[in-house]
């Protein structure tokens, strides 16, 4: 009898784990992430339902049919059940796809505002850096040729294209609190992840590709930024700070950054 | 205990198994191809480097020599059906022959394209070209392989109309690389030009 | 030399099989504790490791790309050389002509060559480890450009990943000969009477398999060669313009990262319902015998596999969701993979279906089949997050992903292997495994994999990245070293366990209790024969089959099983 015991031990803990919450995902600081949060919650009441059904079912029907001499129901099936279990399942679970393509298609296929304020990322074996284009809003040409830590360019921008001359360069990627942003993602040599848990979204970068990812930030605060694609040795270390301040402490920080050009 | 053991299997098993398996080798090279074949697409649409790839003559040259090796094998095929095994034996060796011609040929092919300045690394096009013509050629070689394996039993006279599955076999492979050979031929044609 | 070694006996090439994966199961099991010693303790001193590793190691502290290498290795040998293997090849080689009443394999030979060309496969990956810069550490996924830019990216990147790449395509070739032979023998090696829908859903399991091996694994030859050719030819299939690798510009132009992510992926998704499959057969035949009832819904059991290894070549893309690929694609790749949710369901329904209102006895196959059981639930139905793109957003590459595919295929695979072992034991040796190891083995090691993998899912949902060398970098990490170390002992023990069941395994050779032909009173062919069956089988007069596989209990019989060979009624 030990078998079903252990079956319900790790069903009561497993659920107590979610249940908790002890290791959750941190606060929400924008409208998305509170979204994320409570379609979250619908999918774990569900699954959490078909978990514990499931194991309860396999505690009963060792305890119930063990071998006591009972009497075999001899059955090769019963087509009804299937075709019951068969639909209801696939209503179950695409209907689950299509519910969640909203929240998807709220981050990916939605337009980009036209407020939007817009910041190019680069993560670059081991580190990242962002780019804002400055007074003229055009951010200048890059060449991978040009890149240069030590001299302050991890970009590489062109000292021959104007446009990058008023470029701001950050290694922590700042933004005002309350408008839309949209990043550019980049990367000049292999696979990164750009994940702000806070935000509830990820994105590779991709060398040979600029994918955009949008979001908004309403909370101010510091939010820790974690590559999550591997890249190398340096993986574990690729770490920069998602910074969300009051817009008007933005603005200040962005005029200071260009005045020190 | 070990060696050739005669199996007893259910009358007419080890033909049909010999067919089965075929087709279902011949499965996975379509599955190679398609790989590849997808690979090409995708990577022609993404770039903007793609340099046409120069047809030099001999390509034709050589599709033809498969052809005509196709069509000896096939007519040496149903020689051996018919209990001809001397015509069967000078039409497949010719087949092979002719065979071993396409790859002769196929090296030729490589070496015009190298002399035009078409090196793998030279050009993404190019590239797939050489990976798609060797890739045939490899499976090709093992489908040659068979050809001259039957060619030394045929002529040590140990092939004929009730032993006849292998060159069967063969035969419907060395038809696959034929038509497998003609495809590819369409697929440079359409996105390596 | 040619009786054992290069054998074409299928029962003799099954057991090498198995004893390739048992091999590689110790060398996987003992990387991943290593690996997790190292997280939670990453300053610690250890000889041992400066020892074996005197650059990667100096000092017997643990490098980063150390660590790395060591995943990668684990990876890459526990899915092919233990996952793929065993379920498929040593227990498929075993039994397939046992269960269809056949002399042999389809093609003997080729047979044999499979074996050996996967032997050369292992030792060609773990040459790696003995090479200048060591073993790779690009994952058991190897995406470029760190994958393809070859030494400039890091240790290992150099010899160290093309012995890596040229072991895979060797395994593909070795797998690809494999299927070949399962498919042949299953179609047209089955004894008089034995039509397909009188085969036990173990063979269904490795004909199913073997399919989805046939079409997948030439899709994985192509990526590997294409990533050779960028390594060593200076190509650009999946280099793109403008890279920058430790100062060095590379002159590769318009290639696409993406492009190996979906021929790796096409190959990747299907591979592991090559690695379940085999193991659901073996599952469905224990849970009848044990439960001295028939398969509950043979024929929708038999569907499902095929909706299973169908669909599993449409849904590729959710391991791409955050990749770059296009949003309406995700969206698609989204609505196949919950639909691949519904077989698995069926299957589950059918399982329990078997067991209600059987005679369960639980015997130690019958210990594992329902541990599977309760594994198998937990670890798909993660799946259903994972599956949605916005939920994916947050896990994909966390400890939540780790988790699952642990459950499922670390866990769950494995236990069907257990439950196997455990079940044809007594067939393949004449003897039990010992009934007292056998208890503490599978009671520890099902606590033990409950206490490994669902905390890693809480890591997930705290963000826990994977694939991290340590944790000391990130705030929001430090709360998770608790759980980290729980993991960690308990994976600890769990490993130590499984030495007993090694121990076992060898012992009751020659001091397991003797068992009868037909321990288990099961109905299937190979339980008509000696233990261990002679060379040829079935002999020259192959048996004639009468029933289907799981007539347990048929009502007015006069035993509560009847053999498929037992004549009519």
């Amino acid at each position: 009898m030990l078998l079903p015991i252990l079956i319900l031990l790790v069903t009561i803990i497993t659920a107590a784990g979610f249940i908790t919450q002890r290791w959750w995902f941190p606060a929400p600081i924008n409208e998305y992430a509170s979204w994320f949060d409570s379609y979250f919650a619908i999918n774990l009441i569900l699954t959490g339902a078909i978990f514990i059904a499931a194991q309860l079912a396999f505690v009963w029907a060792i305890l119930r049919f063990r071998n006591r001499g009972n009497p075999v129901r001899y059955s090769h099936g019963n087509n009804r059940l299937e075709i019951f279990w068969t639909i209801a399942t696939l209503v179950l679970f695409v209907g689950a796809a299509f519910a969640g393509s909203r929240l998807w298609s709220d981050v990916h296929l939605s337009a980009t505002p036209a407020n939007a304020l817009r910041v190019e990322v680069q993560g670059k074996q081991f580190a990242w850096n962002f780019r804002y284009a400055g007074v003229d809003g055009k951010f200048g040409r890059t060449k991978v040729q040009l890149i240069n830590d030590a001299a302050g360019n991890p970009f590489g921008i062109d000292e021959a294209d104007p446009a990058g001359n008023d470029d701001i360069m950050s290694s922590e990627l700042r933004v005002p609190a309350g408008r839309p942003i949209e990043l550019k993602m980049r990367s000049p040599d292999v696979l990164h992840n750009f994940f702000v848990r806070e935000l509830r979204i990820k994105q590779d970068l991709v060398p040979g590709m600029e994918i955009p990812l949008r979001f908004r930030a309403d909370k101010p605060g510091a939010y820790e930024i974690a590559c999550s694609e591997l890249c190398g040795l340096g993986h574990h270390q690729m770490r920069s700070v998602l910074v969300v301040l009051p817009p008007e402490t933005f603005e200040t920080w962005l005029k200071d950054k260009a005045a020190e050009k | 205990m070990t060696g050739a053991t005669v199996m007893p299997a259910p009358s007419g098993a080890q033909r049909r198994a010999s067919y089965t398996g075929l087709y279902a080798f011949l499965v996975s090279v379509v599955m190679f191809f398609a790989g590849f074949t997808s690979a090409m697409v995708v990577r022609r649409g993404g770039a903007k480097d793609w340099k046409p790839v120069p047809m030099p003559d001999i390509l034709w040259v050589n599709t033809s020599i498969l052809a005509v090796s196709s069509v000896l094998a096939e007519k040496a095929r149903r020689d051996l059906r018919n209990g001809d095994r001397t015509r069967f034996s000078v039409t497949w060796s010719l087949a092979t022959l002719v065979g071993c011609a396409f790859v002769a040929g196929q090296i030729l092919l490589w070496r015009q394209l190298r002399d035009a300045g078409v090196y793998m690394a030279a050009n993404a096009s190019g590239a797939f070209f050489y990976v798609g013509t060797i890739a045939h050629a490899v499976h090709l070689a093992g489908g040659l392989g068979a050809m001259l394996y039957l060619c030394y039993r045929a002529w040590r006279l140990q092939l004929g109309p009730g032993r006849r599955t292998a060159v069967d076999v063969t035969t419907i492979y060395w038809h696959f690389l034929g038509v497998l050979w003609v495809y590819l031929l369409v697929l440079f044609l359409v996105l390596a030009r | 030399m040619r009786r054992y070694i290069f054998s074409t006996d299928h029962k003799v090439i099954g057991i090498q099989y198995y004893l390739l994966a048992l091999f590689s199961v110790f060398l996987g099991m003992a990387l991943s504790v290593i690996m997790r010693f190292h997280l939670t303790y990453p300053e610690a001193k250890v000889r041992l490791f400066g020892m074996l590793w005197p650059d990667a190691a100096a000092g017997g502290i643990m490098t980063p790309e150390l660590y790395l290498s060591l995943m990668t290795m684990h990876g890459t040998i526990m899915v092919f050389f233990v996952l793929t293997t065993a379920p498929q090849s040593g227990f498929g080689n075993y039994f397939i002509p046992l269960q269809l009443g056949a002399q042999d394999m389809a093609f003997p030979v080729l047979n044999m060559l499979s074996f050996w060309t996967t032997f050369v496969s292992l030792l060609v990956l773990l040459a790696a480890f003995f090479v200048e810069g060591g073993a790779p550490l690009a994952g058991w996924t190897a995406y470029p450009p760190l994958s393809a830019a070859g030494a400039i990216a890091g240790p290992g990147q150099g010899l160290g990943q093309t012995l890596w790449v040229l072991s895979i395509a060797l395994f593909c070739a070795g797998s690809l000969m494999g299927a070949i032979n399962f498919i042949t023998t299953i179609l047209d090696y089955r004894t008089k009477g034995m039509s397909l829908m009188r085969m036990p859903l173990t063979v269904w399991g490795w004909f199913v398999a073997a399919l989805i091996s046939l079409f997948a694994f030439a899709v994985l030859i192509v990526g590997g060669i294409l990533l050779l050719l960028d390594r060593e030819a200076g190509t650009s299939f999946f280099l793109p313009e403008g890279l920058r690798i430790n100062d060095r510009l590379l002159p590769n132009q318009g290639g696409s990262p993406l492009l190996f992510q979906h021929l790796f992926w096409f190959f990747g998704h299907p591979e592991v319902y090559i690695v379940i499959v085999p193991g659901m057969g073996i599952v469905s035949t224990i849970l009848s015998v044990f439960s001295r009832k028939p398969v509950f819904g043979y024929k929708a059991m038999v569907w499902a596999l095929f909706s299973i290894g169908l669909l599993g070549f449409l849904v590729w893309g959710h391991h791409m969701f955050t990749s770059g690929i296009s949003p309406y694609s995700a969206i698609g790749f989204s609505v196949l993979t919950l639909a691949i949710g519904t077989p698995s369901a069926i299957k589950t329904f059918n399982w329990l279906g078997t067991i209600w209102g059987g005679q369960i006895r639980l015997d130690l196959p019958m210990l594992w089949a329902l541990g599977f059981l309760s594994l198998f639930v937990t670890g798909g139905i993660t799946g259903l997050y994972l599956g949605q793109p916005a939920l994916d957003s947050y896990f994909h590459d966390t400890y939540f992903v780790v988790g699952h595919f642990h459950l499922i295929m670390g866990v769950a695979a494995i236990f069907a292997i257990f439950a196997g072992t455990y079940y044809w034991y007594p067939k393949v040796t004449g003897r039990y495994l010992n009934e007292t190891l056998g208890k503490i083995h599978f009671y520890i090691t099902f606590l033990g994999v409950y206490g490994i993998f669902i905390p890693m899912h809480f890591a997930g949902l705290a963000g826990n990245p994977r694939r991290y060398a340590d944790f000391a970098q990130f705030e929001f990490l430090k709360d998770l070293n608790l759980l980290h170390k729980f993991i960690t002992h308990t994976a600890f023990t769990t490993t130590a366990v499984q030495f007993l069941f090694l121990f076992s395994l060898f012992w009751c050779l020659k001091r397991g209790r003797q068992a009868p032909e037909n321990p288990w009173q099961a109905t299937t062919l190979e339980w008509e024969l000696p233990s261990p069956p002679p060379h040829h089988n079935f002999g020259p007069s192959p048996p004639e089959v009468h029933h289907g596989p799981y007539e347990y209990s048929v009502p007015g019989a006069a035993r509560d099983f009847r053999m498929q060979t037992e004549p009519e009624p």
